[in-house]
């Protein structure tokens, strides 16, 4: 098992396994697993309970299964909810304490987490299975009054604001994956900007899941309060293993009177090897609430890994002239399924949707974009402008577009464009003879067809998801 | 520099070449006429290595058996195809398709790739050379470009890569005759001693703005008739038809 998982390391150079001690929940979903995780997270009562009685909402509700790629049935007894390295039973508290094993991870990973390396710029939360590891640049960051610390840590204290946000964008009992995270989540990120405050530099959480057998129920929640700016970014990765593993992660986002955030994903988990086997289930629910007029929200992802990706990243434009977007890069290869894309729900006046989804299929993969554009009755002057780009290489892939139009205002414009091309053999015979190898050419084609998203993200990951994009496709043309 | 013998190409068993031979030296340019259906563009292709032909002969480039090399070899060793039909790449700027091919092969010399900022010095001068207007270089490669605008984007590339044999496969169609002389000045003043060309074409049209060392008379996949410049005269006075039946 492990030299097969160093052979194809060159594929997926992130699936390295760390060899470390765990503390784990007991195996199962109950009651008491719920009482572990909070026990050892030391939580206050309301904490708990609210776990609980989203526990309780749980078995009232049942799996979705309309989505298009179906998975086998997912045994949820036989997952572990929590896992995290002994050396964190009690939590270290400078990164001098840190297991030097998981900073050597976060370098292989290039994520530096010691001061004299990191990224200049950047502000870094670091999630390994279920712990967060570490935070950066925190006082730094105090000193604007923004928080930025794991959402364990805030509920310690800053129980107030957590009380006040958390479940309010996602309520408990949204649909199955959301209320199973919020009676299991272990950790994630939390960040509140003061009003008036543009965050002085970027903030990013890097996720990484280590443990076998192990489910990952991230939680964050994004607080932009009046007149804030924040651009945050998520990394994901994780080793190589032969079983499929679950990803069920929550992200609330809440955008008060003229705040603006701006949240980018790069999502790379392990895609399952060449035949399909392994691989992550990255069943996400990503949610914005633009509460506040004149406020925005603003998605990027680019989604490369997984074995199934299956996540709308939505805005709910509550407040008038407050603004969504959605620009989306997913890629799939290989035996890779994705069926993602977002929801815009017009509620305000003036309120105003972009969507630019661009899909990539090779291999034996399946590409689904579904979206909703949904204009209520009072959401006067609604605007929305849809983009669909599905890219095919070879022929034994799919693309599918599913696109719902809910529209109750007839003020409101609603525009919907959408195409699909295959990278042609002319195309790539001009750019062979131009000097440019095969994977060159794909590289430098696939790059441009997804140009308009690459640009949205921060300059510090651009060229990184840029490469990324070039790798996942690699072999994929004959 | 090139030595092709008794070259033979054929797509889904239909025989499109049947023989062909020719020669080709440093400093020479040479031209190649036909009717349609003769086998020019076949031959073009199948020296830049294009896939779906079936290939026998022998085609030696620099020393170099050409035929076993992929197509970005052959670049590399500095083979150049001016298409006829340049192909669009939505999304990818002019320029950085320039700059990403230059650099690719200047790699592939172990010459030191250019920064962006030598680059557009290097880029601004070609173009201005070929009356190109600096806006054209951000715009998706080929998407939505004129006739002339598409050829005139081809004869920059050869200027910017500076191959050893260029190859123009009816670059002069669909060109007005500005155009015409602006293509035609560009090859001039690329045109040494230690390079060469092979131009396909229609019409003698463009004859008179390049003047070829060489004209050869290419029918039924074979030359049938090598001249110099008289012939292409005689063939635009005459037509094919006196060539072709004999």
């Amino acid at each position: 098992m492990k030299n097969q998982n160093i052979e194809k390391l060159k594929d997926y150079k992130y699936g390295f396994t760390t060899e470390i001690e765990n503390i784990k929940s007991p195996r199962g979903l109950s009651e008491n697993t719920i009482k572990f995780i909070s026990k050892i997270k030391k939580e206050p009562k309301w904490m708990l309970d609210w776990r609980l009685k989203a526990f309780r909402r749980l078995s009232s509700l049942k799996e979705p299964n309309w989505q298009k790629p179906k998975y086998p049935k997912i045994n949820y007894d036989k997952l572990y909810y929590y896992s995290a390295p002994k050396s964190f039973s009690e939590k270290p508290k400078s990164l001098e304490e840190v297991d030097p094993k998981l900073i050597e991870t976060y370098n292989k990973l290039g994520i530096p987490l010691q001061e004299q390396k990191r990224l200049s710029g950047v502000a870094v939360d670091a999630v390994f299975d279920s712990v967060s590891v570490a935070t950066t640049f925190k006082e730094e960051l105090n000193k604007h009054g923004i928080i930025f610390c794991s959402i364990s840590d805030a509920i310690q204290k800053h129980p107030d604001l957590v009380k006040k946000y958390l479940g309010s964008v996602i309520p408990l009992s949204d649909h199955y994956f959301a209320t199973l995270n919020s009676a299991v989540f272990t950790d994630g990120s939390f960040v509140y900007i003061p009003p008036d405050t543009k965050c002085p530099m970027e903030l990013s959480t890097y996720f990484r899941i280590n443990a076998s057998e192990t489910g990952q129920f991230e939680r964050t929640l994004i607080i932009a309060d009046k007149g804030s700016y924040v651009s945050y970014l998520e990394g994901c990765t994780a080793p190589m293993r032969d079983e499929n593993q679950l990803h069920a992660a929550n992200v609330e986002l809440v955008a008060l009177d003229d705040a603006e955030i701006k949240y980018s994903t790069v999502q790379n988990w392990y895609p399952g090897d060449e035949k399909g086997k392994g691989g992550i289930y990255n069943f996400v629910t990503k949610r914005g609430a633009c509460r506040g007029k004149n406020s925005k929200i603003s998605w990027t992802q680019v989604e490369t890994g997984s074995a199934i990706t299956w996540k709308y990243p939505s805005c709910i434009l509550q407040g008038d002239n407050s603004v969504g977007e959605f620009y989306s890069i997913a890629i799939t290869n290989n035996h890779q399924k994705a069926d993602t894309g977002t929801k815009m729900i017009h509620l305000g006046k003036n309120t105003k949707s972009k969507i630019i989804s661009k899909g990539i299929s090779a291999g034996k993969a399946d590409n689904t974009y579904r979206g909703l554009v949904d204009i209520n009755r009072k959401a006067e002057n609604a605007r929305n402008f849809t983009q669909c780009d599905s890219l095919l290489m070879g022929n034994k892939c799919g693309a599918h577009t599913v696109p719902y139009i809910k529209n109750k205002n007839s003020s409101s414009i609603i525009e919907h464009e959408a195409t699909t091309s295959k990278i042609s053999d002319e195309q790539l015979f001009y750019c062979n003879q131009r000097g440019l190898d095969q994977e060159e050419a794909v590289s430098l084609i696939v790059n441009g067809f997804c140009k308009e998203v690459l640009q949205q993200l921060p300059m510090e990951f651009a060229v990184e998801a840029q490469k990324l994009v070039s790798i996942s496709l690699e072999g994929s043309v004959g | 520099m090139l030595e092709i013998k008794n070259l033979k190409a054929s797509i889904n068993k239909k025989e499109i070449l049947k023989g062909l031979n020719l020669n080709i030296k440093a400093g020479e340019v040479h031209a190649i006429m036909g009717p349609n259906g003769s086998g020019k563009s076949t031959l073009a292709n199948v020296l830049s290595g294009k896939k779906d032909y079936d290939v026998k002969g022998s085609v030696i480039f620099e020393k170099e058996d050409l035929l076993e090399l992929p197509i970005e070899e052959r670049s590399r060793k500095g083979l150049f195809l001016a298409f006829q039909y340049p192909v669009e790449i939505p999304g990818v700027s002019t320029s950085n398709f320039l700059r990403t091919t230059l650099n690719s092969i200047r790699k592939s010399k172990s010459q030191k790739e250019l920064s962006a900022l030598d680059f557009l010095k290097l880029v601004k001068e070609k173009s201005a050379e070929l009356n190109i207007d600096e806006k054209f270089l951000s715009r998706p490669l080929n998407v939505g470009f004129s006739g002339g605008e598409k050829k005139k984007n081809e004869i920059l590339q050869m200027k910017l890569i500076q191959p050893k044999l260029a190859v123009l496969d009816e670059t002069d169609s669909g060109l007005d005759i500005d155009a015409l002389k602006i293509v035609a000045n560009g090859v001039n003043t690329y045109k040494n001693k230690s390079n060469a060309f092979l131009i396909i074409t229609h019409y003698q049209r463009l004859l008179n703005y390049i003047k070829p060392d060489f004209v050869h008379v290419l029918s039924n996949g074979q030359i049938i008739k090598s001249g110099c410049m008289e012939l292409a005269e005689d063939l635009e006075k005459t037509g094919y038809q006196k060539y072709t039946n004999a």
